[in-house]
Parts: structure tokens; C-alpha cells; sequence
């Protein structure tokens, strides 16, 4: 290259690394306009028609009332919303406001990604929100989101066989006991139906948070807060049952072990299997997709020593640490949550609302479509036993998951179960926590 | 070989053909048939192959929920301009790897390789930062060209199969008769390099037609996104799907690719034919 063409490419390259790094510093003004509007952007999981519609809706009023500070709602996906927050938080571009599931704040929550609300909140929220709700999203003491929405595991039942059979049916104020329901899935099994189907595709969570009501916790934090693994005997209640009835009694379809929720649903209208444990919101699909006729009930899961109590991992609302305007954002979220909005909210998406307010609205009292078993139950709920539990994840996927389906499909036995969710489980969390 | 042994392995291997084809296809038909059934057929315990009660409703609502239209002309724009920049890069620099063996060949070869080893997790976020910076962010520019960078590897390898089954042979003939490089590379090498272009340049807007993870990440405003981040939104947590509308959209998503290939299978197959055979 000739030597005098030197000073014109370096000033070239100065040039251009100038308007990059420019690029860069940017953000002084971010989320105002010129005329000092404020625009905040937020990021919805609603997917359903209905909760779509409702959350739309609920951005227009606020946007109509609020000139000053404007929403801008964006619809994200379920499908890979880790990577996408932690690319988004990583690159200083994530969302005002956050919508998320409790069980996938932690990481972020650690890594300094979201705001901590607790000063922020107003205290109309604070005392709206059960104390155990907000345990879901609170970590290291500080607030990371605020739970709004969750759904209960309920006994989905063709009503028909129920009534057929005879047998007790339950409510909320009298569950069937473990061994009560174990009894019941098998005078329920004739030919060509069976008692049960549990869809255990994901056996992991469904257990632990069901072994709740039996008084199972599976993670214990000491005193220097950390975590091992024990498998009392309040662990093993909800299993054994799964798994006798399986494999001894024959009351619960093997095949069903390998599905998803979705996928048991025709069995249950064909009358192949008397009950289903589902989530509150599959409702929606058993109104959508039951054939005409069909009846069916929303029953309260079994109970055990410690009553209906049932882990969830509510969905939140999160704002963005690097957000500019956080006050703002919390506003809109009060907004967003008032009890009457957050019955819409619930409404759309089949679920129940946290707020206690909201929880009494006679809309959702209503024993159409089985809203009122689930409200009877809110009061029960308690947070997901793991998902404050560093190394979780990978408990969950290498030791857990295969462990669960070898156990309730009767390849192996309640020892070999314990001595591999315990001592390769604590081998596992050992490697988080040093 | 008898000719009756001949004859029993080849019905043996159409009989193995029939069920491989009947294997890839059974999703696609399956999803045709969930597209046009009513939600109370898609809980039926005895599911049909021919919906009994057809309906375009899964349709209607796919449109009335989901900007389909918009999102696929973004989908368009991004996967063509994607596979010709690519095509337009990957050509002349696989004609030179392929005719000049030697460092820049092996240094290119082990490129491609290497890129192909990072899974889209590990590089996204240094490549969202690098987008940052180039105001690149929430922009098709920048999706397009994330598209030619990740096709650009697997683009080039292919082309230069393809050109070293050209004989140099025939260049060195058109050299002797007096045509110059850029009359060679025109007139003898791209006409015989045709199919081969157009494999690779399927294989680029196939890739950026059908990629989620980047478009997702790296749009943000709902006029930005593409087709496949747009059918996620027929999806909700753990799996559950509102599967009417998820079918009838994603059968219509497939419609462009799969008339691609109805048009250009026959040089597809050439093409293919031409990259595999070496010299």
C-alpha cells in the first residue's frame, strides 16, 4: 500500500470506531421522547386469545389515562424466554417490564438483572399478595417480581364414571387422603377404563409439588444456607401411590406416564381413564375440545398430613434493572394488578390470581367450569420446594427426571429411588454451593 | 448377481424407500389433517386421517390472532435477501478455494468446520453485542445479516464441490481459445456452476426461512417479527399449544418452501449430482 494513503485509512478507522462507540453511549435518553413521553416497553407471555385480548386491553386504558408515560406492549414466547431475557439483559435491551414464571427469576434475580421492587411496591400490592406468594419471587431478601398469577394441580373427572362407581366425591373442605384416592382410582378401573392417568412426562416438579401435602420437602437449607437433599418418609407419600398405583393395582394407565397434560385429554373423553391430575388452566382445552354432552368436574387433589398444601411457581411481573424509568414501570404494574384487572387477567388464562382481593371476586366463586374449587384451594398453595435451589436445573435433568420415570414405571424400588435422588442429588448441589 | 436375487432386493429396497418416505411424510400429512379437523376432533381418543368434519375455522383464527401476513413477508424478505447475498458472496470465494489448493483452501475448509461447532447459545449474545453496536438491533438488516454469516460456511462448502467438478479442463480450453478470465468465468464456469448456485442458494433461504432463535432475539417490535417466532405464539408454558391454529398456520408456512422445490427440483437434483461427483 502506498505510504501516503496511511493517514487517510487511519483516519478512516478512527472514524468509524468514533460512530461505534457512539453507538455505544447512546442510552443517555432512552425510553423518553423529545416532548419528555415516557415509553416503556412490555413483554407478555399471554398467549391465549382471551388473555391476549385482556392484556391488550388493560395497555390501551393505561396509555388512554396516562399521556405522560406510555406502554408499549410486545407478545413474547414461552419457547426459550431464558435465552431470550438473558441476551436481551446481556446486550442492555431487555423489556421495561417482565413477564416470567417464578421458577426462571433466580438466575437473573442473582445476576443483578432485575430491579429489586421492595421500596418500590406500594403497599395496597404488598398487603394484596399472600406472604407465600411473594416467597416465590423473593430471594436473598430482596423482591424480584411480583407474583400475580397460578395454577393448582386439580383432578380433572369424567363426572359420569364418578357417579356411576358410587364412590365418595371429594371437595375441598373433605379431600380424599392418599391411601383414600388410592382406593377410590381402583374400584373406578373396570375393562376398558382406568382410574387414573397421570401425565408424567415431566415427573419432577408434579412430585415435589405434590409431596407438599404430605408434609415432603425433599430440599433442606441449614443454618449456613445451604441445601442438601433428605427423603423423609412425607417424600415418599404421593409417589408410593403414583406407583402401586401403577404397577401393583394397575388402577393408573402405564402409557400415560410418558404424556403431556394435552395428550391424555381424548382418553378422558373417550372414558379410558376416570380422572386426570392437570393444571387449573387445561380447563380451557376440556370447554374447547369435550365432546357435547360430556360432564365433567374439577376435584381438589389428595390430601395428606399437611392438608391440600401443593407447591406452584406463580408467573410474575419483573422490571428490568437497567430500566430508566422503574417507578414508572411499577406503576403501570399496580396498574395492571388491581384486583379487578388482575381478574381479568386470571380469567383469560383459565388460572388464579394471587391477590387476595381478587380471589373473592364472585366471577371466580362460581362453581361453572370448576372456578370454585380452585379458589378453595389458593389459600393452600405454597412455593415450588426447589426453585431457590442453586444447581436445580441439573439435579432436575440428570438425576431427578430419570430416577422419577424408572420409579413409577416399577424398574426400581423406593431404596434405590431414595439413594439416588439423595446421594447423587447432594453430590450435584455440592458442586453449587462451595 | 441372478436376476431373481436382483429383482428380490430391488422390490426389498423400494419397500425400504416406501416406508422411509411414508416416515418423513407422515408428519407433514398429519399436520394437514389436524389443520383442517374442529377443536372437538382433536380430542377425539380415535383420531381420523381424513377430518370428518372439515373445517377452515383453525384458519380463520390463526389470521385473526396473529399478524401471519405481515410476519411472512418479513420471513420472505429476510430468507431471499439472505440466500442471495450469501450465493453472491460464497460463489466466487469457493472458485477460489476450490482452483487455488493450498493454505487459503485448507484455512477456509477448517473455517468452516470450526464455525459449524458453536451451538446458537454460546454465540448469541457476543453476536447481539456486535449488532448493538451497529444500530443493527431490531432491524431485518440486521437478521439478514446474521442469515449470510451462519449460511455463508455450509454455503461455500457446497459451492466448491460443485466447482471442482467443473474440469479445469474446459476453462484451460476457452483460455486457449482466446477468451479472457472474466469471459471464462462467465461464458464456460457459472452456466455449468448454475445448479449448484441454485442448491445452495435453496439451502440458505431454507435455513433463514425456518430460524427461530436469532429472530427472536434479536426483533423486537411485533411489524419486525418473522413466521416462526409469530407460530410461537400459539404456544404456552409447558408445552401446551392451542394446536387448531398452530397447524393451520405452520402447514401454511410450509407452503413457500415446499413450492420452491416443486419448481426447481430438477436442477436441485442435478446440482446435487454435479457437487457429488469429483474429478
Amino acid at each position: 500500500m502506498p505510504r501516503r494513503r496511511l493517514p487517510a485509512l487511519a483516519t478512516a478507522v478512527t472514524t468509524a470506531l468514533a460512530l461505534l462507540l457512539a453507538g455505544c453511549s447512546g442510552d443517555d435518553g432512552r425510553g423518553t421522547e423529545a416532548d419528555g413521553t415516557i415509553r416503556l416497553s412490555f413483554q407478555s407471555l399471554a398467549w391465549q386469545k382471551e388473555s391476549v385480548d385482556a392484556n391488550k386491553q388493560l395497555v390501551r386504558e393505561w396509555n388512554a389515562t396516562h399521556p405522560d408515560v406510555q406502554v408499549d406492549y410486545v407478545q413474547g414466547s414461552w419457547d426459550n424466554v431464558h435465552d431470550q431475557l438473558l441476551t436481551s439483559f446481556e446486550g442492555g435491551e431487555a423489556p421495561d417490564i417482565i413477564h416470567d414464571a417464578s421458577d426462571d427469576l433466580a438466575d437473573f434475580a442473582y445476576g443483578g438483572y432485575l430491579a429489586d421492587l421492595r421500596t418500590l411496591l406500594p403497599d395496597r400490592l404488598t398487603e394484596d399478595i399472600p406472604r407465600q406468594s411473594w416467597a416465590t419471587t423473593t430471594f436473598d431478601g430482596g423482591v424480584y417480581g411480583v407474583p400475580f398469577l397460578q395454577e393448582p394441580k386439580v383432578l380433572i373427572a369424567n363426572t359420569e364414571l364418578l357417579e356411576a362407581s358410587g364412590v365418595r366425591i371429594p371437595t375441598p373442605a373433605k379431600p380424599w387422603s392418599w391411601p383414600e384416592f388410592r382406593q377410590v382410582t381402583a374400584e373406578l378401573t373396570k375393562k376398558g377404563t382406568y382410574g387414573v392417568a397421570w401425565p408424567l412426562k415431566e415427573p419432577v416438579s408434579v412430585t415435589l409439588n405434590l409431596g407438599l401435602s404430605s408434609g415432603g420437602r425433599l430440599f433442606h437449607r441449614g443454618a449456613d444456607g445451604k441445601v442438601t437433599i433428605r427423603f423423609d418418609e412425607g417424600d415418599g407419600v404421593m409417589p408410593g401411590t403414583v406407583r402401586d398405583q401403577v404397577v401393583s393395582d394397575r388402577s393408573a394407565a402405564r402409557p400415560s406416564l410418558g404424556m403431556g397434560g394435552s395428550d391424555t385429554l381424548p382418553g378422558l373423553f373417550g372414558g379410558k381413564y376416570a380422572m386426570v391430575p392437570l393444571g387449573f388452566s387445561y380447563r380451557q382445552q376440556v370447554v374447547e375440545q369435550a365432546p357435547e354432552g360430556f360432564a365433567w368436574s374439577v376435584l381438589p387433589v389428595p390430601a395428606g398430613s399437611a392438608g391440600l398444601a401443593q407447591g406452584v411457581s406463580p408467573q410474575t411481573l419483573s422490571v428490568a434493572e437497567d430500566s430508566p424509568h422503574k417507578k414508572e414501570a411499577v406503576r403501570f404494574v399496580d396498574f395492571l394488578l388491581r384486583p379487578a384487572n388482575m381478574v381479568r387477567l386470571a380469567k383469560g388464562d383459565w388460572m388464579l390470581p394471587t391477590g387476595t382481593e381478587a380471589l373473592a371476586d364472585p366471577a371466580l366463586r362460581t362453581t361453572e367450569n370448576g372456578w370454585a374449587t380452585g379458589t378453595a384451594l389458593a389459600r393452600a398453595l405454597r412455593p415450588a420446594p426447589a426453585q431457590s435451589v442453586r444447581g436445580y436445573p441439573e439435579w432436575k435433568d440428570k438425576v431427578a427426571t430419570p430416577a422419577l420415570q424408572e420409579y413409577y414405571s416399577g424398574a426400581i424400588g423406593t431404596a434405590e429411588l431414595r439413594k439416588r435422588l439423595v446421594e447423587d442429588g447432594n453430590r450435584v448441589l455440592a458442586r453449587y454451593q462451595r | 448377481m441372478s436376476p431373481r436375487t436382483s429383482g428380490t432386493v430391488r422390490a426389498g429396497q423400494y419397500a425400504a424407500l416406501l416406508c422411509y418416505l411414508a416416515f418423513l411424510a407422515f408428519p407433514f400429512l398429519w399436520l394437514i389433517s389436524t389443520a383442517f379437523k374442529p377443536a372437538r376432533e382433536l380430542g377425539s381418543l380415535h383420531p381420523t386421517w381424513i377430518p370428518q368434519d372439515p373445517t377452515l375455522d383453525n384458519f380463520r383464527q390463526a389470521f385473526d390472532e396473529q399478524p401471519l401476513l405481515r410476519a411472512a413477508a418479513n420471513s420472505l424478505t429476510a430468507a431471499l435477501c439472505a440466500a442471495l447475498i450469501a450465493v453472491v458472496i460464497a460463489t466466487p470465494m469457493a472458485y477460489v478455494t476450490a482452483r487455488h489448493r493450498g493454505r487459503l483452501s485448507t484455512a477456509a475448509t477448517g473455517w468452516v468446520v470450526v464455525s459449524q461447532a458453536f451451538p446458537f447459545v454460546l454465540v448469541i449474545i457476543p453476536l447481539f453485542l456486535v449488532l448493538k453496536y451497529l444500530h443493527l438491533i431490531n432491524s431485518l438488516w440486521g437478521l439478514i445479516l446474521v442469515y449470510v454469516v451462519w449460511s455463508l460456511p455450509f454455503a461455500l462448502w457446497m459451492l466448491a464441490g460443485y466447482v471442482r467438478a467443473v474440469p479445469p479442463e474446459l476453462e484451460e480450453a476457452a483460455a486457449v481459445d482466446g477468451a479472457g478470465k472474466a469471459r471464462i468465468l462467465v461464458s464456460v464456469t457459472a452456466p455449468l456452476l448454475a445448479p449448484g448456485i441454485v442448491a445452495t442458494a435453496l439451502f440458505a433461504f431454507i435455513t433463514a426461512w425456518n430460524e427461530f432463535f436469532f429472530a427472536l432475539v434479536l426483533l423486537k417490535t411485533p411489524e419486525k417479527q418473522t413466521l416462526p417466532v409469530v407460530l410461537t405464539h400459539f404456544l404456552g408454558a409447558e408445552g401446551v399449544a392451542d394446536l387448531g391454529p398452530l397447524a393451520a398456520a405452520a402447514f401454511l408456512a410450509t407452503l413457500p418452501s415446499l413450492v420452491l422445490f416443486a419448481v426447481i427440483q430438477r436442477r436441485i437434483t442435478g446440482g446435487l449430482t454435479a457437487g457429488a461427483v469429483k474429478n
